[in-house]
Formats: C-alpha cells, sequence, structure tokens
C-alpha cells in the first residue's frame, strides 16, 4: 500500500515554502483556509494574508490587482465556487487580461464525499478549460502538486489548480518534475492506454496490474496538465496502442476525455471509452462508495478497457 | 483653494476633451456618450492635477493608478489618455475599429496607461482594493483612484469590494461614484433603486464626501481632502447630469449608448464654442 497523501496538504506546504521564498507572493482565501491549507500560509505571513470573507467574486477581483500591482496572488476556495460562483471575475478579470493569479482549488469532484452534490464540482475542468489563455491542472497525488504548484508559480499568467479533499496514493516521487503543457507515461503497454488525471490516475495503475494478470497490455499516461494538453503524448499513445480510455473525476463532458476526444478525433480517431460522471451531480456518502457508485474504480477501468477492446 | 487660472485652465481642458469625445464617438459611430460626458470634468482632474504619473513612463512604479470600474466610460478615459501624451491624439479616430489599440471597453495589455480590464460591471473596484494593497505592501505612496457609476453599484460584488476596503483600512483607496442617475433602461431609481448612497457607504465604514461633480474647484477639493482621511477608503458622490456639456444630450438615457450623428455633433460643437 502506497503512502496516502491529501492534495490540499501537499499545496498548504509548498505554498508556505514559496512565500519563504519570494515575498511578491500573496495568498486569498474566502473563508475557508483551514480546508484549503491556506491558513498555513496565513499563519506565518499575516500580513501577506488576505481573507476575503465569503465573497469569492471579490476575492478573484482582489487578486487581479494585487497582480496588477506586482505581486503573485494564490487565491483558494472549493472548485465548486472559484468556477462556479466566481466564473466570470475569472473571465474578466484574469484570463482576458492575462493576469498573473493562480486559482488553486480544493475538494474537486464528488470525493469530497459527505457535503453532498452541492458542493462536488464535476464541471469546474469544462469550465476553466473553455476560457481562452487559461493554464488548467489537476495532479495527480502530493508530490506532483507540490511541483505543479512551483510550476504555476513561476509561470507568468493565469492558472487553475484542481485539488481534491481526500488523501490518495501517491504515484510520483518527491521531487518530481511538472512542465506545463506536458504529460508523463507512468507504465508502459501496447493493447491500450489509460489518459487519466488526478485521483484516477493511481486507480488506472491499479486497472493495468489486474489487466496484467489477463495478458492485457495497458500503457498509462497520466495529464496533469488539461491544458495545454500534451498532444504528442495523447496522438502517440492512440498511434501505439490503436484504444483509449480517459478517467477523471468529473463529468464526462468537456473536461479530460473531452480535450482527448478533440484531439484524436480531428487527428488520429481510433476507438475511445470515457470514464467519469455521466451528465450526474453527485450526492452524500464516503469517498469510496461514491466512487464505487460512479464507476469510478480500478474495477470499472478493467470493464471500460475490455469494452473499448471489443471495439478496437 | 486653487488659482482661479488653474481652475480656468481646467475647465478648458475639459470642454477640449468633450470635444476630443464627441468626434471619436462619432467617428467610431458607437459606443457610450452620455456616461462619458458627466465624468469628464472628474477625469480632466484626476490626469491634469491630481494624481501623480508619467506619460512617457506608463509603467512607472511610483504611479497613482485608475481604474475605470465604469469602463463604459472608455472615450473619456482615451480623450484624457490621448490629451496626456501616452499616444496620439490621431488615435482616437481609431476608437473601437478593426486593429485599434482603442478597444471598445479598456484593455490594460493594448492602451498605454490603462491599468486594468474592465467594462463588466462591478469587477473595477476589488481590483482597485487589490491594487492599494499591493501598493501598501510594497511600501509605496501611491494613491489607488477609480471611478464607478450609479448603476454599477446594483452589482452585488461592489459591496464586497466595499466591505474589504474598509475591512483593510485602505486609506490610499479614493473611489469617485459618477451619480448622473439614469443607466440603459431608464432612471437608476426607477430601474433599481440604489439611494441613499452616501449612507450606504457610511454604514460600510467608507469616508464620504459629496460634491457638484462639475464644478472643477470642488472636485479638486474633494480629492486633496481624501487624501487626508486616514484608516479609511474615501468615497466621492460627485453629483453630476448624464451628456453634460450637450443640452440636447443632457438628462437623457436614450443617450447612454448612442453616438451624436454628423447633425449633432456639429451643433455639439457649436455649443462647446468649437467650430
Amino acid at each position: 500500500m502506497s503512502e496516502m497523501i491529501a492534495t490540499r496538504d501537499a499545496y498548504g506546504k509548498t505554498l508556505l515554502e514559496l512565500g519563504r521564498e519570494n515575498p511578491r507572493v500573496v495568498v486569498l482565501d474566502a473563508d475557508l483556509s483551514g480546508s484549503t491549507k491556506t491558513a498555513v500560509f496565513g499563519k506565518e505571513f499575516p500580513e501577506r494574508f488576505f481573507n476575503a470573507g465569503i465573497a469569492e467574486a471579490n476575492m478573484v477581483g482582489m487578486a487581479a490587482g494585487l497582480a496588477a500591482g506586482g505581486m503573485i496572488p494564490f487565491a483558494s476556495t472549493f472548485a465548486v465556487f472559484a468556477a462556479g460562483r466566481a466564473f466570470e471575475q475569472i473571465r474578466q478579470s484574469l484570463a482576458y487580461p492575462r493576469m498573473n493569479v493562480k486559482i488553486v482549488a480544493t475538494h474537486g469532484g464528488i470525493t469530497v464525499g459527505e457535503d453532498g452534490g452541492s458542493h462536488q464540482s464535476v464541471e469546474d475542468l469544462a469550465i476553466m478549460r473553455a476560457l481562452p489563455n487559461m493554464t488548467v491542472l489537476c495532479p495527480a497525488d502530493g508530490p506532483e502538486t507540490e511541483a505543479a504548484v512551483r510550476a504555476a508559480a513561476a509561470y507568468q499568467g493565469p492558472v487553475f489548480i484542481r485539488l481534491g479533499r481526500s488523501k490518495v496514493p501517491v504515484v510520483f516521487t518527491e521531487g518530481c518534475d511538472f512542465t506545463i503543457g506536458r504529460g508523463a507515461t507512468l507504465r508502459q503497454g501496447s493493447d491500450l492506454t489509460f489518459i487519466t488525471t488526478g485521483l484516477m490516475t493511481a486507480q488506472a495503475l491499479e486497472a493495468a496490474a489486474i489487466l496484467a494478470e489477463e495478458n492485457i497490455s495497458a500503457r498509462v499516461v497520466h495529464l496533469g496538465s488539461i491544458k495545454p494538453l500534451d498532444v504528442d503524448l495523447v496522438l502517440q499513445a492512440a498511434r501505439e496502442t490503436g484504444a483509449i480510455v480517459t478517467a477523471e473525476e468529473h463529468s464526462v463532458i468537456g473536461g479530460l476525455g473531452g480535450a482527448v476526444c478533440e484531439t484524436l478525433c480531428e487527428s488520429c480517431p481510433v476507438p475511445v471509452e470515457r470514464v467519469g460522471l455521466r451528465d450526474v451531480f453527485g450526492q452524500s456518502g464516503l469517498a469510496e462508495e461514491l466512487l464505487a457508485h460512479y464507476g469510478l474504480t480500478p474495477a470499472h477501468l478493467v470493464e471500460a478497457a475490455e469494452r473499448v477492446l471489443r471495439r478496437k | 483653494m486653487l488659482k482661479e487660472e488653474t481652475v480656468r485652465a481646467l475647465e478648458q481642458t475639459a470642454r477640449q476633451l468633450r470635444v476630443e469625445i464627441l468626434k471619436m464617438l462619432n467617428t467610431a459611430k458607437s459606443g457610450h456618450t452620455g456616461g462619458s460626458l458627466s465624468a469628464i470634468d472628474v477625469l480632466t482632474v484626476l490626469y491634469f492635477h491630481q494624481m501623480r504619473h508619467d506619460p512617457s513612463n506608463p509603467k512607472w512604479e511610483d504611479r497613482d493608478r485608475f481604474v475605470l470600474s465604469k469602463g463604459h466610460a472608455a472615450p473619456a478615459l482615451y480623450a484624457c489618455l490621448a490629451e496626456a501624451g501616452y499616444f496620439s491624439r490621431d488615435d482616437l479616430k481609431t476608437l473601437r475599429r478593426f486593429g485599434s489599440h482603442l478597444q471598445g471597453h479598456p484593455d490594460m495589455n493594448k492602451t498605454p496607461g490603462v491599468e486594468v480590464c474592465t467594462g463588466s460591471l462591478g469587477q473595477g473596484l476589488s481590483q482597485a482594493v487589490g491594487l492599494a494593497i499591493a501598493s501598501k505592501l510594497a511600501g509605496r505612496s501611491a494613491r489607488i483612484y477609480s471611478l464607478l457609476g450609479d448603476g454599477e453599484v446594483q452589482e452585488g460584488q461592489i459591496w464586497e469590494a466595499a466591505m474589504a476596503a474598509a475591512h483593510y483600512k485602505l486609506d490610499n483607496l479614493c473611489v469617485v461614484l459618477d451619480h448622473n442617475g439614469l443607466q440603459i433602461d431608464g432612471e437608476v431609481e426607477k430601474v433599481m433603486n440604489v439611494a441613499p448612497l452616501g449612507p450606504k457607504f457610511l454604514a460600510f465604514n467608507w469616508h464620504v464626501f459629496e460634491v457638484d461633480g462639475h464644478d472643477i474647484q470642488a472636485i479638486c477639493q474633494s480629492l486633496e481632502n481624501a487624501g487626508e482621511i486616514k484608516g479609511q477608503p474615501t468615497l466621492i458622490i460627485a453629483r453630476t447630469v448624464k451628456g453634460k456639456g450637450v443640452p440636447f444630450f443632457e438628462h437623457k438615457a436614450s443617450y447612454h449608448g448612442v453616438p451624436p450623428s454628423d447633425d449633432e455633433l456639429s451643433r455639439a460643437l457649436e455649443h462647446l464654442g468649437h467650430s
């Protein structure tokens, strides 16, 4: 059993390091700093931490102004409020002017759990991906989150990073690299490729191990950068394995599955199965119960692999 | 008190800028006339008297900054920026044209002197709040100015930002509210009443002044007084007239988003003593 770390904890830790390294790093939150882990930064740097209160629209606008004034703002709240409540502020005040603000949205997806469907964002990746100038990242685990947050801080322009609430298995090594626009092949395979993001990458690695016992060779490609998409890696997987299963803790509409299908249908059409929420909202329950209910377990990925192979 | 000749010179500048606004809107054949004319006296005082800025060095770190939260008054802002020397006055003819750096609403990446992108109402004030915090963090003495519309304060985000500005004691933030009483659909009072404005901002813990927004001397005085306020942001409610300076445009919501025709332009220029 690999080590388990919540990506939001890795975020809090990395923010603190960035705060120590660069006095221009400032952090905003909308009354969820204990949950998003920005409070870790706020405790050490109270003069550079700005709670906007329960006012996400203004938080994003303030972040834009801070960036225009030369700071590097990180603004956090739950994904459902960041991409939903503050959407137009992200569009007008961040994406349109290419403002150097990092939106780090925690509690993405259904593994929010008990809070229920009102708090489980299944559409944030789609919404953010549709915005010109926006970079959209969705790391798989703790170590990759640290690297992604650092890459976002070094990048000039708006970035949306989606993180989760629950602890997830570590699949990358501490100190791993992260390049915006690049994916990572975590397991080689020749019969099909799992193209995954966020916590579904760990699930795909388990599924690939199960398939290996059936003599099916499944490649696992993790895309921590949803936009820009690593088009070369996706096309290479399609050409070399001829069948794709995408998996994300998000609606099958407009997120990773959407992005991969858009790319493949233009350049290398092959059979694809999209694993994700089938155009439905979530509900209350334990994270594991919800993953099972909505078809996001290794067993479901194995079934999707068998389906896509029959279409090959 | 300003010297009489300084006031006269600013009034002359404002009159000249009204001419530029009307000409550029007539050439563009679209854009917002009424709210540009109501705001131009305040903008004239800001750009040609109050603010520390350097048109030859638009990114000067210690400059005062202006955020046009009511972004549709872009023609008023562009007229000031051209007059100040941020770009050529000839550029004003390209307003709203394909390829022009003068977009329909202010764009910081296209137009020298424009600080942030505005146009979607309610968002500029939050950015001004962020700029004011950044200025304090950097230890700069620069002040942040912003202009709001009175219809604009119907946006909930304005009140989120108003709360934050007072919470963070932003005494380097001075906001002018262009209170012309009209919005596209008619009288602000009838569309969605925002009165009483002063008491609302007072209750949000702002310092509030009220002035005649076309009285250059009074505008100068209130901006100067705002600089003395400590521990609070300042709101200056500028009582203005939509379409001010052109009698047949004044007090008319119908000229909110309509440019002057050729005939209206020549009659307007006559009124302004410009042949």
